[in-house]
C-alpha cells in the first residue's frame, strides 16, 4: 500500500546528496532516480503506509494510494503537517470528505533542552535503582 | 573510496555502543549522558533515521503504561495475568516504579497529553489528571511522539555520536575473555562502507520481529502488517548468536485488529463501548464464557488474558460463525440516543462529532492505512459494522508479548539470586545489555516502559564501564573477514549475475524476497500461522526444524544487487534465527500455554504443574548447538488480592 511520487511535483530535492524522502523512510524504500532526478518507491509491497515521506516532502509530491490488492480505488487520506498541528483530509470513494485537525506538539520544533533545570546525577547512587531525575529513593516490593 | 563489492572498512572505538534508535535507545541516550564521566565515549547507530524509526515511527494515540497513583504491584498482577502467569515480577515491578518519570519528560518536551476538564494546564507531574482509555493507558495527540523523543535523545547525545542508516549484522565476542562482548559489525545502507565497532558495553535494542510468518496480505498490501515491516528480529538473532540466553521465545503476539488495515480497536471498545459479535450477532465473549473457566486463574480475571479473548473469537471463526464484527453501528446509535435523552438533539450531535474525530484520530495518529481502507470502502461506522481479524504472529517483548532475552533484574526487591547478577539489564553475556522489546518475560512496557527501561540499562552500563575501566576489546577476526562476510550476498550476485538472462532466476543464488517467502511458508504451514488457524503439533514442528536447516544453508546463497537488497538479505538472516528460536521453544514446551495465539494439538491444555516455568535456550557460540531448558518461575507479588 504504497506511497507514490507525482513526477511533475518532485524536484529531486534540488539535487542535494540526500533527499528528504530517502532520509526519512524507516523501511529504506524511497530512492532517487539519478537520471530523471525524481524520487520513487522502489519496493511498494514493503511500504507500511506510515506517511512519513508524505509528511516530509517539501514539494508535497508524495501521496499514498491504498493497496490495490485489497482496497477499492479512489479513496484518499492527505496530511498537511504544520509546526504545531496536523490537518487531515479523508476523501471517500463516494466523494464524501471529512477533515480533522489535531495538535502535534506544544513546544517549538527544535526547542527541547533535555537537561534544562535537571539535577546532576549523584554518582554515589549509581548502584541503586532510580534515575538521575529522581529525588526520592524508589519504593521496594 | 569503497565501491560496490569492495567496501571501505571503518573501525570505531567506543565505550558504550547503542544499537537501535527506537524508544529504548532514546531513553538510554538521555540517561547515559548524565551518569557517564566526561571521557566515557558513547555511540548510537540506527538502521533508519531516529526521527521516525522503530515502532513509534508513525506516531501513537496513547501511552499505554502510566501508573499515576496506582500501585506497581497491581501493574505486575495485570501483566502477569495477561501473559498467562509466566513473567518476571522483578522486571515488571522495576519498570512500574520508574516509568512515570519518562512520561513526565515527554510532556515537558512537548507531547500533548489529554487532561480531565479543569486540569488542561496542569502537567502530570504536578498532579494534572490524564484522560485514561484503560486502567493503565492515557490518551495523547501523538503524531509527533517519536519526533519529540528523538529530538531530546539527539540533543543529549550530540549528532557527532550518532550514525543513522547503519545496519548492525552481528555482535562480536572477545578473543581472550570467555562470554564477553567486545564489539559489533554492520554496514551503511547508503555508502559502500562497513563499520567495525569495539566497545566495552553494548545496548542491543533493535525491536521485535515481523514477517517471519506469512502475512495475510498477498501482494501489494504485504507491507501493511500490524507490526512495522522494518523490525526484523535483529535483537533476538544477534543476541542468540552471541550466546545470550533467550527466554519465552515460544510466546508470540497475535492482535485482533480491524481487518486489512490492522487499525487499533481500543478506542472503539473503550470510548464507545462497542461490542464485538459473530456473524449471527451473538456476543461470543458472553456465549463462550464458560471456555474461560478452563483456564484458571487467567480466564477468570476482570480482564481475561489477551490470548484467551482471541481463543473465544477463533472458536466462532473455526465453526463457521464468522465474520467477527465490531458493532460500531450499534455503539454509535446507542450513544447518540443516550446523549439525546440527556442533552437534547443539538448538543448530542456535537458530542458525537467530537467522539467521531477522536476515533479517526486513533487511526490517523498510528495506523493511517486503516483510514485509507475506510475511505476506499466508504465505511460510515454509524451505519455499518467493520470486520475484525486476528493477524499473523509477531515476536515482541514490550507490547502484549513477552519473548526476548534473559536479563539481570533489580537486586533490592527480594528476587531469587539467579534473577540478578550484578548489572541490571545485562544479558548472560558479560557487557551485553538490552531493553524494550529485547527483554523477555516482561511484557506490557509499551512506549513509555521501553524508554524507561532503556534509561535503567544505560545507568547500569555506565557502572559496568566504570568497573571495567581497563578493559581493551580484542576481536578474534580481522576486519577484512567481516567485510567478506557482510558482503557475501553482493559477491554471490557479482559472481553469477551473467550466468542466466533473467536476473531473478539463477541457480547460483536466491533473492532475499524468495528466501523470505520460503521462511514464511514454512512458519505459516508448520508452525501455527494463519494458514492452519494457528494450529500445529510435534510432527509438524519437527518437519519445520529440518526445513529451516535447509533454508539456513541456502541463505548463504542470498544475493544482493544493491545496498537496499543487502539490507533485506541481512534482515532475513535475522528473521530466520528469530523464527528458529520460536519454533524450538514451542517444540520444547509440552502444553498450549497461549490458546488463541497458538495451539499445539498434541498438548492442547495449560499444564500448571509441569510447565509453569520459563523456557530458555542458548546457542553455544563455538559450536552453534542449541540447548533448550527450563528455569523455575516464582511469584514475587502475590497474585490473588
Ligand atoms: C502497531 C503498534 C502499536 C503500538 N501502540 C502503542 C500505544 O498505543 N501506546 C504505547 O505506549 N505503545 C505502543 N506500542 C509499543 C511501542 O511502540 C513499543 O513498545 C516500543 O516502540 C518498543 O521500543 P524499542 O526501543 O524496543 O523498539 P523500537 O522503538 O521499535 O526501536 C527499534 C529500533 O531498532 C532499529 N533497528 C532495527 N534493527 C536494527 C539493526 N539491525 N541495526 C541497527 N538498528 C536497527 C530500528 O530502526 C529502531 O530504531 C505499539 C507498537 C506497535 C508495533
Ligand atoms: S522528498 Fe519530495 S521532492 Fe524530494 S525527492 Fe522525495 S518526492 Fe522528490
Ligand atoms: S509511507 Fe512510510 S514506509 Fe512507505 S515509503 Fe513512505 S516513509 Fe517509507
Amino acid at each position: 500500500m504504497p506511497s507514490f511520487v507525482m513526477a511533475e511535483k518532485c524536484d529531486g530535492c534540488k539535487g542535494q546528496d540526500k533527499t528528504a524522502c530517502m532520509y526519512i523512510c524507516p523501511s529504506d524504500i524511497m530512492k532517487l532516480d539519478k537520471e530523471r532526478m525524481k524520487g520513487y518507491n522502489q519496493e511498494p509491497d514493503q511500504c507500511w503506509e506510515c506517511y512519513n515521506c508524505v509528511k516530509i516532502c517539501p514539494q508535497q509530491a508524495i501521496e499514498v494510494r491504498a493497496y490495490a490488492d485489497i482496497v477499492p480505488m479512489e479513496g484518499k487520506v492527505i496530511p498537511m503537517r504544520g509546526s504545531d498541528s496536523i490537518m487531515w483530509t479523508v476523501k471517500f470513494r463516494n466523494g464524501n470528505v471529512k477533515r480533522f485537525k489535531f495538535p502535534i506538539r506544544t513546544t517549538p520544533e527544535g526547542s527541547i533542552d533535555p537537561y534544562a533545570g535537571k539535577p546532576a546525577a549523584d554518582l554515589s547512587k549509581i548502584a541503586q535503582p532510580g534515575f538521575f531525575t529522581h529525588s526520592q529513593p524508589l519504593r521496594k516490593l | 573510496m569503497g565501491s560496490f563489492g569492495n567496501p571501505d572498512i571503518v573501525e570505531v572505538d567506543t565505550d558504550i555502543l547503542i544499537i537501535g534508535g527506537g524508544m529504548a535507545a532514546c531513553g538510554a541516550a538521555f540517561e547515559v549522558m548524565r551518569w557517564k564521566p566526561a571521557d566515557m565515549r558513547v555511540r548510537l547507530v540506527d538502521k533508519a533515521a531516529m526521527e521516525r524509526s522503530g515502532a513509534v515511527a508513525m506516531g501513537l494515540s496513547a501511552i499505554n503504561t502510566y501508573l499515576g497513583e496506582q500501585d506497581a504491584c497491581d501493574y505486575v498482577r495485570m501483566v502477569s495475568n495477561d501473559l498467562m502467569g509466566i513473567v518476571r515480577d522483578d522486571l515488571i515491578f522495576d519498570v512500574g516504579r520508574h516509568v512515570d518519570d519518562s512520561v513526565h519528560l515527554f510532556e515537558e518536551w512537548g507531547l500533548p497529553i489529554w487532561k480531565q476538564p479543569g486540569d488542561e494546564n496542569t502537567p502530570l507531574k504536578d498532579g494534572g489528571k490524564p484522560v485514561r482509555s484503560g486502567k493503565w493507558q492515557i490518551m495523547i495527540n501523538g503524531e509527533s511522539y517519536k519526533v519529540l523523543v528523538a529530538e531530546a535523545a539527539k540533543k543529549a547525545l550530540g549528532m557527532e555520536n550518532i550514525q543513522e542508516r547503519i545496519f548492525i549484522v552481528k555482535l562480536l565476542l572477545d578473543a581472550n575473555e570467555d562470554n564477553r562482548i567486545a564489539g559489533a559489525v554492520g554496514f551503511s545502507n547508503r555508502e559502500d562502507k562497513i563499520y567495525v565497532y569495539r566497545s566495552n558495553a553494548i545496548l542491543l535494542v533493535a525491536g521485535g520481529a515481523v514477517n517471519v510468518f506469512r502475512p495475510r496480505s498477498v501482494a501489494e498490501g504485504m507491507g501493511r502488517t500490524w507490526y512495522p515491516v522494518w523490525n526484523a528480529g535483529s535483537t533476538y538473532a544477534m543476541a542468540a548468536l552471541a550466546g545470550a540466553e533467550l527466554t519465552m521465545m515460544e510466546n508470540r503476539f497475535v492482535p485482533a485488529r480491524f481487518k486489512d488495515g490492522y487499525g487499533p480497536v481500543g478506542a472503539w471498545f473503550l470510548l464507545f463501548k462497542a461490542k464485538a459479535t459473530n456473524g449471527r450477532g451473538e456476543n461470543y465473549l458472553e456465549t463462550n464464557k464458560e471456555m474461560l473457566q478452563q483456564y484458571p486463574p487467567y480466564g477468570q480475571a476482570a480482564v481475561p488474558a489477551t490470548c484467551l479473548r482471541n481463543h473465544l473469537m477463533m472458536k466462532e471463526m473455526r465453526e463457521g460463525r464468522g465474520p467477527i464484527l465490531m458493532r460500531t453501528d450499534l455503539a454509535l446509535q446507542a450513544l447518540a440516543k443516550s446523549y439525546e435523552d440527556e442533552f437534547g438533539a443539538k448538543e448530542a450531535q456535537k458530542k458525537i462529532k467530537h467522539l467521531e474525530a477522536e476515533a479517526w484520530e486513533d487511526f490517523l495518529d498510528m495506523c493511517i492505512g486503516q483510514a485509507g481502507v475506510w475511505a476506499g470502502e466508504n465505511i460510515e461506522p454509524e451505519k455499518r459494522p467493520s470486520e475484525l481479524m486476528p493477524t499473523e504472529p509477531y515476536f515482541l517483548g514490550s507490547h502484549s508479548g513477552c519473548c526476548g532475552i534473559w536479563v539481570s533484574g533489580p537486586d533490592d526487591i527480594g528476587a531469587p539470586a539467579e534473577w540478578h547478577w550484578g548489572y541490571r539489564s545485562m544479558t548472560t553475556v558479560n557487557g551485553l545489555f538490552t531493553a524494550g522489546d529485547g527483554v523477555g518475560a516482561s511484557g506490557h512496557k509499551f512506549s513509555s516502559g521501553s524508554h524507561a527501561e532503556g534509561r535503567i540499562a544505560a545507568k547500569a552500563m555506565v557502572k559496568w564501564c566504570l568497573d571495567h575501566k581497563d578493559y581493551k576489546p580484542k576481536l578474534a577476526q580481522d576486519p577484512k573477514e567481516f567485510a567478506e562476510e557482510i558482503y557475501k550476498p553482493v559477491r554471490n550476485y557479482l559472481a553469477h549475475k551473467d550466468f542466466s538472462t533473467a536476473v531473478d532466476v539463477n541457480p547460483h543464488y536466491i533473492t532475499p524476497r524468495m528466501l523470505q517467502a520460503r521462511l514464511q511458508k514454512i512458519m505459516d504451514e508448520y508452525v501455527a500461522g494463519v494458514g492452519t488457524m494457528y494450529v500445529t503439533n510435534e510432527m509438524m514442528m519437527t518437519i519445520a526444524v529440518d526445513k529451516i536447516q535447509e533454508l539456513k544453508k541456502d541463505s548463504e546463497k542470498m544475493r544482493a544487487m544493491d545496498l537496499h537488497e543487502l539490507t533485506r538479505a541481512w534482515e532475513n538472516y535475522h528473521r530466520i534465527l528469530a523464527g528458529e528460536a520460536h519454533l524450538r521453544h514451542m517444540l520444547f514446551r509440552k502444553e498450549t500455554r497461549y490458546p488463541g495465539f497458538y495451539y499445539n494439538k498434541d498438548y492442547d491444555f495449560v499444564d500448571e504443574v509441569n510447565w509453569k516455568c520459563f523456557v530458555n535456550s542458548r546457542i553455544d557460540p563455538k559450536t552453534g548447538e542449541w540447548t533448550t531448558f527450563k528455569r523455575a518461575h516464582h511469584d514475587l507479588v502475590p497474585k490473588q488480592k
